[in-house]
């Protein structure tokens, strides 16, 4: 077990943190810290927080609908849900060009402005909040609700004081994941975004180019600093999931 | 919950292995290893193994390969064919992927393997100076060129959307930069002013590409008025019914895709590169649209050469431009994307 996570995962991080620092910590801070990057770092966060805050919305609303409601085709949907996984992303990407680039049929046009990069990543990562909440949905006595409505509690106040706390956790793992995979996401990327440096160039186009400039030590820095956000918001996301125990007791 | 927890942290971890799966495949790039035993073209010597850039994969596998089994030399020779970005493929054939023969976009990626000891020093040292196919970068316009665009300095002048690949990410996007800047430099530019003829077209493009073929699948799918791009993608995206026409620029530069074998390479390899050289073969380059290095082939009806070609030697060669203008901290190509930047910033 040991041996195993420490050949999967640990050795490339710790491998990634290493190569990063190779040269001394001066060289790492000259890498991330150069103005394209930062723009770069700059555009991938922000966008992935919009992104996980409209999944953290949606998500609970999709997942709630899948619970609670019954409709004809709901088997569908559901198993529709796990698709943006299963797509290759590059094909996500020319479908996503296709359906809001210029010759849109919606008469949308987003392609290769930050807006694209948004929608692209709001596909991608669907499924992780739907998923994180739909259990915590299911197991969710709705005893619990009843009682609080004979008690003369309104909806609102019933979402805020019972299922709320409940599903918190389910919300904040499912963010967490989404974010994470927000901040890494390139296939998806990479025919939408507009990849003009300074604008529309994320942090993953980036590193692909710093790649392609033979400057691997940089690219590992960058990646250094897209794992320190994530591991940042998974200890923020700890936190909150602390909250919820508390509230479920 | 602890249940949820471990198996959320289990998970994010995996996403984020995307990421660590990329610089870990770049540190084996980094420590250069050079796989002796990978390298070798096998003992068999009627396999090559062939590494190359993407564009040409229907030139090598529907025309030059059949062509070469049917030769004396080539009979019984078998390929293992592996195409993918330029920069890529070479990495890969420095961290040990096997190749008998190999064929990139740009000079650089031969020079890697040169610098790794897995290409010989004098690969240059042949009648095409380690060149085996020609090109030009030209101007691709939407059908019947409804703008009228004949030069890169129209794009200006007519202030139209362009389409050209981002030159971090995709070393074939090189050529265009500098046929702009050598263009600008011929037309009797200073260098400054030339780089601010490359700063001012790089800021009417909406879109910069990963690559020259995902600058082409923009173009197409509605992306721009015009697309910078090899004269054979031109013909390419003809070939494969897609509605575009190109211009060639009077003034434009002369691109010049390398090959050459490796040091422990089969026969063979050797063998399907002077093919390669043959009149037959360049003839089948030509159809498939790149341009024969050997000059008395090239068909003028077909390949018109510009009137004013530069090469890329004019600027110091690749070695040179690459430092110069390609750095990404002190190139000034990093420096002109900056200042675009910071002046849209806000």
């Amino acid at each position: 077990m040991v041996t195993y996570l420490s050949l999967i995962v640990l050795l490339p991080l710790a491998a990634i943190a290493s190569k990063a620092f190779s040269d001394g910590f001066g060289t790492f801070w000259d890498a991330v810290s150069q103005p394209q990057a930062v723009a770069a770092l700059k555009l991938t966060v922000i966008c992935s927080l919009i992104v996980v805050a409209i999944n953290a919305v949606m998500g609970t609303l999709i997942a709630w609908v899948l619970v609670r409601d019954e409709f004809p085709g709901k088997g569908i949907v559901n198993s529709v849900i796990d698709l943006p996984f299963a797509l290759p992303t590059i094909v996500a990407s020319l479908t996503l060009l296709t359906l809001y680039g210029k010759d849109s049929p919606f008469g949308i046009d987003a392609a290769y402005t930050k807006a694209a990069v948004v929608i692209a990543l709001l596909f991608v990562t669907l499924p992780f909040v739907v998923r994180a909440v739909q259990p915590l949905l299911l197991s969710l006595d709705r005893d619990m609700e009843s009682a609080a409505e004979s008690l003369g509690a309104g909806r609102a106040r019933i979402f805020r004081q019972i299922v709320f706390p409940n599903l918190a956790p389910g919300i904040a793992a499912g963010v967490a994941l989404a974010f994470a995979r927000a901040l890494g996401e390139f296939g998806a990327l990479v025919l939408i975004s507009g990849n003009v440096p300074y604008k529309t160039e994320v942090a993953s186009v980036f590193i692909r180019g710093q790649i392609e400039s033979d400057n691997i030590v940089g690219a590992a820095a960058v990646s250094v600093v897209l794992l320190a956000v994530s591991m940042t918001l998974l200890a923020f996301v700890n936190l909150i999931q602390k909250w919820g125990l508390r509230h479920e007791r | 919950m602890s249940l949820s927890s471990s198996n959320k942290s289990k998970r994010s971890i995996q996403a984020l292995l995307l990421l660590a799966l990329i610089a870990f495949g770049a540190i084996v790039v980094g420590c250069g290893s050079s796989d002796d035993d990978g390298g070798s073209g096998g003992s068999g010597g009627d396999k090559v193994q062939l590494v190359a850039y993407s564009t040409p994969q229907t030139a090598y596998e529907e025309g030059l390969e059949p062509a070469f089994n049917e030769t004396d030399a080539g009979k019984g020779v078998s390929f293992s064919n592996s195409f993918g970005a330029s920069g890529d493929q070479s990495r890969a054939v420095e961290a040990g992927q096997p190749a008998g023969y190999v064929n990139f976009a740009l000079e650089t990626d031969v020079t890697r393997l040169v610098d790794s000891g897995q290409v010989s020093k004098d690969w240059q040292d042949n009648k095409y100076k380690g060149i085996v196919t020609n090109s030009v970068v030209s101007i691709v316009t939407r059908p019947g060129n409804p703008e009228g665009v004949k030069s890169f300095q129209d794009i200006i002048d007519k202030d139209l959307e362009v389409v050209t690949p981002n030159p971090f990410t995709s070393g074939g996007a090189r050529w265009n930069i500098m046929a702009i800047y050598g263009a600008a430099i011929h037309d009797g530019q200073t260098p400054d002013q030339a780089l601010d003829t490359v700063k001012q077209i790089l800021s009417q493009a909406p879109v910069q590409p990963a690559s020259a073929r995902d600058a082409l699948q923009a173009f197409v799918g509605g992306a721009g008025d015009v697309l910078i791009s090899y004269e054979n993608e031109a013909i390419a995206a003809q070939n494969a019914d897609q509605d575009v026409d190109y211009v060639v620029p009077d003034s434009t530069i002369l691109i010049e895709q390398p090959a050459a074998v490796t040091v422990d390479a089969p026969k063979s390899a050797t063998d399907f590169l002077d093919f390669l050289w043959s009149d037959e073969g360049q003839k089948i380059w030509a159809e498939q649209g790149y341009r024969p290095v050997n000059k008395s082939l090239v068909d003028e009806s077909k390949f018109p050469t510009p009137k004013d070609e530069f090469t890329i030697a004019e600027f110091g060669g690749w070695d040179k431009v690459a430092d110069e203008f390609f750095d990404d901290k002190t190139g000034s190509i990093a420096e002109v994307e900056k200042e675009l930047g910071v002046s849209t910033e806000g």
